[in-house]
């Protein structure tokens, strides 16, 4: 009876389905994150963007590498993030995408390792800003989670653990990507670690956060 | 796959046969005519989907029918909240199955929550049992200061939309009499004062 009410409710009630809207929902939270994350590394990370090393950068091959690590990232998660959010799509296939960078980038950094003198090896993972770079991932990240949380709560995801620590994973990929702009680092040991530890708090805080704020 | 009747010509993932894959073919059929804004199919698509929902959960609770009637509105709200996410290449017992999981997961972890509240009384089983109802008639009571409270935070008309049609039990046609509201602005605010509190009721159920 109640439910007969419901239904006429429903069917008469204002709505406007569109396909684009999970397209439009994440799109618009990638967007905020990007432009948040280069908005605060410009005014609010000490020493912004270093213009004159970032042009010297520019014509490195390792420079490139190590941009290709989150930017590859954020597409994949994205892409699985995309999939989380609708109910009964399968997910398996963008979780195995998400992890060939990963694999790529160890075998890279083991490599790298194996290579250099037992000596150099500690120096080749911490660099000389581990410190900075993972605190400065993890604050570039927060306006994506914030934002792509938001987002994704607007859709359906039905396991919203999950669906939390892709999204942080998402926003951690874009942080690490605003990041790399700034970062000296050049060797593959280096954001083998950093880049992913700093990937992964975002990622767990999004899977502590997902069961409360993506309720739907 | 040797079944006759299956003459599915898509997505060999359903291997439900019989009348169940007829009956989801008609579903689908209704969703995409909704979709593509028919409100007269998609309110057939709701009546019928709630029947087999019913059915369904039915067996999943094996308590009152008001649980399984409860069950059933959230998963059709669900859907209607999630209409976008529906994807032409996904079967839809396997949207609708994810959704549906999902509604009974949040379910039950509620009502564990609720049985820890209530279940340490007492040892003796006939003052347990007086001192249940004791709790629940004050249950009663706080529910209903909570009620008035919650409604007392919605605008005027959702408000009066909802006291009117929900608690009095009157018809839409006649609290739009009584309140000068047009019948539309009814339907409208009761959609979304009642939205507005299940929102409130959940944000406060995570607080207690």
């Amino acid at each position: 009876m109640k439910t007969d009410l419901l239904i006429a409710m429903l069917a008469d009630g204002p709505r406007a389905p569109s396909r684009a809207a999970v397209g439009r929902r994440l799109g618009g939270g990638v967007m905020f994150g990007v432009a948040a994350a280069l908005l605060l590394l410009v005014f609010v990370v000490p020493g912004g963007i270093p213009t004159k090393a970032l042009v010297a950068r520019l014509s490195m091959p390792m420079f490139w590498a190590k941009l290709a690590l989150p930017a590859s990232m954020t597409v994949a998660a994205l892409a699985v993030v995309s999939r989380l959010s609708q109910p009964g799509v399968p997910t398996e296939r963008a979780w195995k995408m998400l992890c060939v960078p990963i694999a790529l980038v160890w075998l890279a950094a083991l490599a790298t390792l194996a290579d250099a003198p037992a000596s150099l090896r500690a120096a080749l993972v911490l660099g000389h800003t581990w410190q900075t770079c993972l605190t400065h991932i993890v604050l570039l990240s927060v306006p994506g989670l914030a934002a792509l949380l938001t987002a994704v709560r607007g859709l359906a995801p039905t396991r919203p653990a999950l669906a939390g620590a892709a999204t942080g994973l998402l926003a951690g990929a874009i942080g690490a990507l605003a990041y790399s702009l700034r970062c000296p680092e050049m060797e593959p040991p280096f954001w083998a670690t950093w880049y992913l530890l700093g990937m992964a708090v975002p990622a767990l805080a999004g899977a502590l956060l997902g069961p409360r704020w993506i309720r739907w | 796959m040797a079944a006759p009747a299956c003459n599915a010509t898509r997505d060999d993932r359903v291997r439900d046969t019989g009348p169940l894959t007829s009956a989801e073919r008609r579903l689908t059929a209704l969703l995409q005519a909704s979709i593509d804004g028919d409100r007269h199919a998609y309110r057939r698509f709701l009546d019928e989907l709630a029947r087999h929902l019913r059915i369904r959960l039915r067996k999943h609770l094996r308590q009152q029918d008001a649980d399984v009637e409860d069950l059933v509105q959230e998963v059709l709200i669900a859907v209607h909240k999630g209409l976008d996410t529906f994807r032409p290449d996904v079967p839809l017992t396997a949207w609708i199955s994810a959704i549906v999981r999902y509604k009974l997961a949040d379910h039950f972890r509620m009502n564990a929550r609720r049985n820890e509240l209530f279940e340490p009384l007492d040892e003796d089983e006939a003052s347990a049992s007086a001192s249940v109802t004791a709790v629940s008639s004050l249950d009663a009571l706080d529910a209903r200061r909570d009620l008035d409270r919650l409604l007392a935070t919605l605008p005027p008309r959702q408000r009066e939309s909802i006291v009117q049609t929900r608690l009095w039990g009157r018809s839409v046609a006649e609290t739009a009499a009584s309140t000068g509201l047009s019948e539309s602005a009814v339907k409208v605010g009761v959609h979304r004062g009642l939205k507005t509190l299940a929102a409130k009721i959940r944000r406060k159920a995570h607080e207690d």
